[in-house]
């Protein structure tokens, strides 16, 4: 393929640009509602576009004492992980063929950086409370990646492969057990990686007032709102492949139209998980990781291996 | 090497969007010392009272805080009744209770929303907020405003309590109870809530009466004192309620306690009601002059018992007056409840006395170790702040008006 080619997958579709847009308007989905939950009217359509033009137009201030290079360079560093995720899940997706084998793998580093992003600019700003959000989000990470990984685990067991597009083609995990735990396993680790309540402590406003993106401001700050949005986007497209695989390929547009209803209401579990917790304690969060979802993470991957 | 670090929660909160300052030395994320900063926002109500009569007087302490707006008015009002021996008509001490008690339903339906906000779950905030529109809509109908009511006058209340009206009101504060239910039932069933406020905060009884806590606070540890059964005012003695207290004194039980208050309240309320569709009469004794004494009044505001003092010299405006407000004792056991805790837990701690700043400033005075002397006067301030103004005027080579001389000294 012609890199010119690449840059314009990149750049417009299905990279940056179509990302962006979808992960606006699904956070316009989360924002509405989230508001009719809670008795409100809740925004127009466009108002995520509005939120992160006005960001873009807003001056950088840049902390005194902190590390400035790293600083500004942190929320790029999301921003591309997530849209290079977005790309190979997309073309993947489009044609089954189109990626090479190991893609899951590349794809699992990928939607890490988001959270590494957020703690090296948490750690450059210098500031306490950021630095308190960061050291929050390293223990966030370290509690959901393992069981995530595990559960992730399941789907490749049962297709023996580790590229996306077998994956894709294979039978749902989603019809025998252990692909049913993993899901859990996903939704709930989901969750946190998209720092959202009740595990949006490293952000938590009412404790750390913003704490890991305290100093940000402008566009280095609308690049982490995009990040998030785009990754609220991604997350639940990741899970719909991975796990009902068999049903959301082939031709025609009913796989289609089903991947969309999917992909929905995995999205309407997360928004009606984050308005129905409270905030859950750093070490109440890795004590849930660890113990019961790593436990039935362990027990899905079992299952798997024994065929269930 | 010392890893103690400054979290600093101020000195303009974040949520409660008042001026205080709380400064929680941390190690890792665990609290270890706390130093509480107030008096950002003095503003000399007590010396602004003794130049106003005392008709003036009642809508100044009416402003010392937004939420009280019932609870200081009467305070003070009594204060001045008892100086001045001044008769109450029956009526207007039920109309009193009706609107105290409609304040501590809106006032502990505010404070559920914001604790709902600082452990992250937004809607509760939403949701307490709503139903607390319904509250100030009877407010609205009985007073004609929705916060500063200005119903309280010494001799009685300013407006009655028309007798139409009462049906409607009691048919919207029946329609209060299923969601106060619910809220009730959110706190003592969902299991995530039980995790993030049980057993923290703990303030024992003991430390409870150390400090002097007061309302709610006091009465979520087990120490059971509520002025409105303890020294009765108004139309409490005539009227039949709980006084509602728990044991472990952590956050749980403060929202325990102020949930079901709420039940109480409405309670109190509906035999409000009914007594004043039942009676009628004056609602005023309109007294002209307050005789030269010294009165206290005090009432169970939703945060805890206000305390007025008033002293008349004959003339119509008192020539002393003091206000205590439950915050200033609350806000203390802060120091108690929150060290030992985690960051996270902190914040809900700390606002789990329901404090209300504005009631609680006070002007703080440096006084010397040695000599006991004032180390800043306000020249000393004056002079502090022209010489601030002079360097910042030489760093930024900016050029400000020019101030006079005598400021100067």
């Amino acid at each position: 393929m012609k890199s010119s080619m690449v840059l314009v997958e990149f750049l417009l579709f299905p990279g940056l640009l179509f990302t962006a847009i979808a992960g606006l308007l699904t956070t316009w989905v989360d924002r509405k509602v989230t508001a009719l939950v809670q008795m409100r009217v809740g925004p127009p359509l466009l108002q995520p576009f509005y939120d992160i033009r006005k960001l873009l137009i807003k001056e950088t201030c840049v902390p005194e004492d902190g590390a400035v290079g790293l600083f500004l360079l942190a929320p790029l560093l999301g921003l591309a992980g997530v849209t290079l995720a977005s790309m190979i899940l997309w073309r993947t997706l489009l044609n089954v063929q189109a990626t090479f084998v190991g893609d899951l793998i590349v794809l699992v580093y990928l939607l890490v950086m988001p959270a590494l992003s957020v703690m090296l600019g948490s750690f450059a700003s210098r500031n306490p409370l950021a630095s308190l959000g960061g050291s929050r989000e390293v223990k966030l990470m370290i509690a959901y990646e393992l069981p995530l990984v595990l559960a992730i685990l399941v789907p490749v067991i049962q297709a023996n492969s580790i590229r996306l597009g077998d994956l894709l083609t294979a039978q749902a995990p989603i019809f025998s057990l252990s692909g049913a735990l993993a899901l859990l396993v996903c939704i709930a680790c989901t969750q946190a990686k998209l720092t959202i309540v009740p595990f949006d402590m490293p952000e938590a406003e009412t404790e750390l007032s913003g704490g890991a993106l305290i100093e940000y401001s402008g566009p280095p700050l609308a690049m982490f709102k995009l990040t998030r949005a785009m990754m609220l986007f991604t997350m639940p497209v990741l899970l719909v492949v991975l796990f009902f695989g068999g049903v959301v390929s082939g031709p025609g547009w009913l796989p289609a139209v089903t991947g969309f209803l999917l992909w929905f209401v995995l999205v309407a579990v997360t928004i009606v998980v984050r308005n129905t917790t409270p905030r859950v304690c750093i070490d109440q969060a890795v004590r849930f990781f660890w113990g019961p979802v790593s436990l039935v993470a362990l027990v899905a991957v079992m299952l798997a291996w024994l065929g269930w | 090497m010392n890893k103690r670090t400054i979290v600093p929660i101020g000195p303009y909160h974040a949520l409660q969007e008042e001026p205080e300052f709380f400064k929680l030395h941390v190690e890792g994320e665990k609290v270890v010392h706390l130093d509480i900063e107030l008096g950002y926002n003095h503003r000399g109500i007590e010396k602004l009272s003794e130049s106003k009569t005392f008709e003036e007087t009642i809508f100044l302490v009416e402003r010392i805080c937004g939420i009280c707006s019932t609870s200081h008015p009467l305070a003070c009002v009594q204060a001045v009744e008892d100086a001045g021996e001044i008769p109450v008509p029956e009526r207007a001490l039920f109309i009193r209770s009706a609107v105290g008690e409609l304040e501590r339903i809106h006032s502990h339906l505010l404070w559920l929303g914001l604790a709902g906000h600082f452990i992250g779950f937004n809607t509760i905030w939403m949701w307490a907020w709503r139903f607390r529109e319904d509250v100030l809509n009877i407010l609205e109908l009985i007073t004609g405003n929705r916060n500063h009511y200005g119903m309280m006058k010494p001799g009685g209340v300013r407006r009655d309590i028309n007798k139409t009206d009462i049906p409607a009101i009691s048919k919207l504060l029946d329609s209060l109870q299923d969601p106060i239910k619910l809220f009730r039932d959110a706190v003592v069933q969902d299991p995530l809530i039980h995790a993030r406020t049980k057993g923290i905060g703990i303030l024992t009884r003991e430390k409870a009466q150390d400090y002097g806590a007061l309302g709610p606070t006091a009465r979520a540890s087990g120490y059971d004192i509520d002025v409105r059964r303890d020294h009765p005012h108004a139309a409490y003695p005539m009227l039949d309620f709980d006084v509602i207290t728990c044991e472990k004194g952590d956050v749980f039980d403060k929202a325990v306690v102020r949930i079901l208050e709420m039940f109480e309240s409405i309670r109190i309320i509906q035999q409000c009601l009914t007594q004043l569709e039942k009676s009628g009469g004056p609602v005023d004794s309109n007294p002209k002059t307050v005789p030269a004494g010294e009165g206290i009044g005090f009432y169970e505001a939703p945060r805890g018992e206000v305390f007025h003092y008033v002293r008349s010299d004959g003339s119509n405006r008192p020539i002393r007056h003091k206000v205590r407000a439950p915050s200033f004792m609350n806000v203390p056991t802060n120091r108690e409840t929150v060290l030992g805790a985690t960051v996270a837990d902190a914040t809900i701690i700390l606002a789990a006395v329901d404090p209300c700043y504005c009631c609680t400033e006070r002007m703080a005075v440096a006084v010397g170790h040695h000599d006991g002397e004032r180390l800043l006067n306000a020249r000393d301030l004056m002079r502090l702040s022209c010489e601030k103004t002079d360097r910042l005027m030489a760093e930024t080579g900016l050029r400000g008006p020019s101030l006079p001389d005598f400021q100067r000294e």
